[in-house]
């Protein structure tokens, strides 16, 4: 069980003869050796990773692999390019790594992919990827800190989620599915497209949020909370950080009076969401909900 | 990449875009010869990354060429909201009958780009869509979409426009849509355009954002960047390729990952402390990366420690701790250190610390708590 991933799932690995594609496509394998099918580089096919198959095209990895789950870790210039090949060969969930594409080639990615059909989900991009606890991960996230259990967790950075993670686990709290929304302005997969399956999923009965200044994806997913039956703790990183100044991720900037920690902070308080003050507190108040 | 008025207005005229006549002038001299030009009814506007150059004195309107000279000469140099002016753009003077604003954004919730028209020009946007919102209207597009010129005419009349204005006003939406989709912008405003009483419509301010991540497609942008204004230590960090922001405190920050370095700067501030920097090594950061920038944090004279903090997802702990012993070996690290490394390979960049000066922490609040302390026990 778990979110967009589970053991049914079959990646292939855009980008697999890159040192970043390789080193991960090996560590996802490591994971749990059925989910990683193939790589794909063009020019490269007919070659192998460690034994994973290489191809030409997304189209062959689907066809003669039966990929149904794309990892990309192609270059920014042409990463909009391989989301848009991966659903046009049938691929149903696309998990963008890549950092730096410009806005507007996620903009028309996004756009290609809606016209592709409703089955077709991106997460990130410049995301961490995504796991679902014993069965499955696509992306960079370490493996061994995560530890199968009932909680959910939403984040748009990567290591502020194995931060988080790292001490749920040491406090024997387990995780469903790990996703890491992405740091860009424009995302595929925003939090309230999460939080609606974490809703609906068995395996899941708590939820952390973890947020960060720039965008309404916060005070959206505050709105979205009011409705759900499953409790949420939220975290907001960026309190302290000056207006006008993008904060590492591109999307991570307060402009104007738009996309503060105290906007969110609020939004949150609310809708009757609890938001933690430290990681630690994140810990404390879902180990009371469970 | 925020471009200069008078560089907007130069990509905006290749699209056919009318703006008033002038040119840029760095000297009060240049400034007399461009007004001459224009039989002297000029204005001459300071050329800053910043808003509000009116208020602040940044904008004279003159009538000769000799009162052009003095306004540049007060304006050049003249320090706006901490950022000193080089340049003035001089300009024809307009008179407008009515003025409008024009914008192309990116819209984050939508997913989509923003065309925004407002028969209330030459005001902060954001003022009119809080009291006035019936003046202002909105569509949505995508470069596969395009935005067309009767879109844009559409556009006009629901913000308002006066019907002379709408057919020319449309043709300039579409304008600023393609500059906006072809030269990858992040913000294309036209602010306020104006209506003349000769039925003339011309850009009288411009503003563009470029996108940083797609300038190479744009060869030819990277001789229009300026850092002016950016803090030293901000343009050395751009030089050595380093995501790095100025804050006022003295504890050094170096983490990777975005959320986890805000988070580590809001957790020392939670503890008591203040910190230097916001400073995110990235993704795959190799030992280089890390030496690179310890050598900038100790370009701050105003760190007296630092606080390294490093989860590895894609980065590699032992990477880290390699940096971090060669970056204490080439520069003369005396100031303290706290080093938190857990994730990929953590026991192999553990024991590389093992026998060095460094403080090691096991979480992000132990790491906070130790560095304030060892900060505020120095002064």
């Amino acid at each position: 069980m778990g979110i967009f991933v589970d053991k049914r799932t079959r990646i292939v690995v855009q980008g697999i003869t890159g040192r970043e594609g390789r080193f991960h496509a090996l560590r996802m394998r490591d994971y749990n050796p059925d989910t990683v099918v193939a790589g794909v580089t063009p020019g490269r096919g007919g070659q192998d990773v460690e034994g994973i198959p290489v191809f030409d095209t997304v189209a062959e990895a689907v066809e003669q692999r039966g990929a149904n789950t794309s990892c990309i870790f192609v270059p920014s210039r042409a990463a909009g390019d391989a989301v848009v090949e991966s659903f046009a060969s049938g691929i149903e969930l696309a998990v963008c790594i890549t950092e730096g594409i410009p806005t507007l080639d996620v903009i028309d990615m996004l756009d290609r992919a809606k016209n592709e059909g409703s089955r077709c989900r991106v997460i990130g991009p410049n995301c961490p990827g995504i796991i679902t606890c014993g069965e499955a991960s696509c992306g960079i996230m370490p493996g061994q800190i995560f530890q199968p259990g009932p909680v959910g967790v939403i984040s748009r950075s990567g290591t502020l989620t194995y931060e988080v993670v790292g001490l749920l686990s040491s406090r024997g709290i387990g995780q469903s599915t790990c996703i890491g929304i992405g740091g860009d302005p424009i995302i595929g997969t925003t939090f309230v497209d999460c939080l609606e399956a974490f809703e609906e999923d068995d395996a899941t009965s708590a939820v952390v949020l973890i947020g960060e200044i720039g965008g309404r994806d916060e005070e959206e997913a505050a709105t979205f909370i009011r409705n759900m039956t499953k409790p949420v703790v939220a975290f907001v990183s960026g309190r302290t950080a000056p207006p006008g100044k993008r904060m590492g991720h591109a999307g991570a900037i307060v402009s104007g009076s738009m996309g503060t920690a105290e906007s969110k902070v609020k939004a949150f308080m609310e809708a009757g969401v609890p938001v933690a003050d430290t990681v630690n507190e994140v810990v404390d108040m879902i180990a009371g909900m469970l | 990449m925020k471009l200069h008025e008078y560089q907007a207005k130069e990509i905006m005229r290749r699209y056919g875009i009318a703006t008033p006549h002038g040119r840029v002038a760095e000297t009060p001299d240049e400034a007399y010869e461009i007004a001459s030009e224009l039989q002297g009814h000029a204005v001459v506007k300071a050329q800053v990354h910043v808003g509000g150059r009116g208020k602040a004195g940044g904008i004279s309107v003159v009538k000769t060429a000799e009162e052009a000279r003095d306004a540049a000469s007060r304006i050049l140099g003249m320090n706006i909201k901490g950022l000193t002016v080089r340049k003035v753009l001089v300009e024809q003077a307009v008179e407008a009958v009515k003025e409008y604003y024009l914008g192309v954004t990116i819209d984050r919730s939508r997913k989509s780009i923003a065309i925004i028209a407002s028969s209330e020009g030459g005001v902060d946007i954001e003022e009119v869509a809080a009291k006035t919102p019936e003046k202002i209207a909105k569509v949505w597009s995508t470069p596969k979409e395009g935005f067309m010129p009767w879109q844009a005419r559409a556009l006009a009349l629901a913000a308002g426009f006066d019907g002379s204005a709408v057919a020319q006003v449309g043709g300039y939406f579409s304008s600023l849509f393609r500059l906006f989709v072809e030269e990858d912008a992040e913000l294309a405003e036209i602010n306020p355009l104006m209506l003349t009483k000769d039925g003339k419509v011309v850009a009288a301010d411009a503003k563009i954002t470029l996108d940083d991540n797609a300038l190479f497609r744009h060869p030819g942008y990277g001789g229009l960047w300026e850092a002016e204004g950016d803090d030293p230590l901000e343009q050395e960090a751009r030089r050595r390729r380093l995501t790095y922001v100025k804050l006022n405190g003295d504890i050094g920050v170096i983490g990777n990952g975005a959320g986890l370095v805000m988070a580590t700067i809001d957790a020392i501030k939670a503890e008591g402390g203040e910190a230097a920097n916001f400073l995110d090594i990235g993704g795959g950061a190799r030992a280089e990366v890390v030496q690179n920038a310890l050598e900038l944090i100790l370009m701050d004279k105003g760190v007296k420690a630092i606080l390294i903090n490093v989860f590895g997802g894609i980065t590699r702990c032992d990477e880290v701790a390699q940096g971090l012993l060669k970056a204490i070996e080439s520069v003369n690290l005396d100031l303290p250190v706290v080093v938190r490394l857990v994730g990929t390979r953590e026991k192999e960049g553990r024991a590389l610390l093992r026998d060095t000066p460094v403080v090691t922490a096991d979480t992000m609040v132990d790491a906070a708590r130790r560095i304030v302390a060892i900060a505020g026990g120095g002064m």
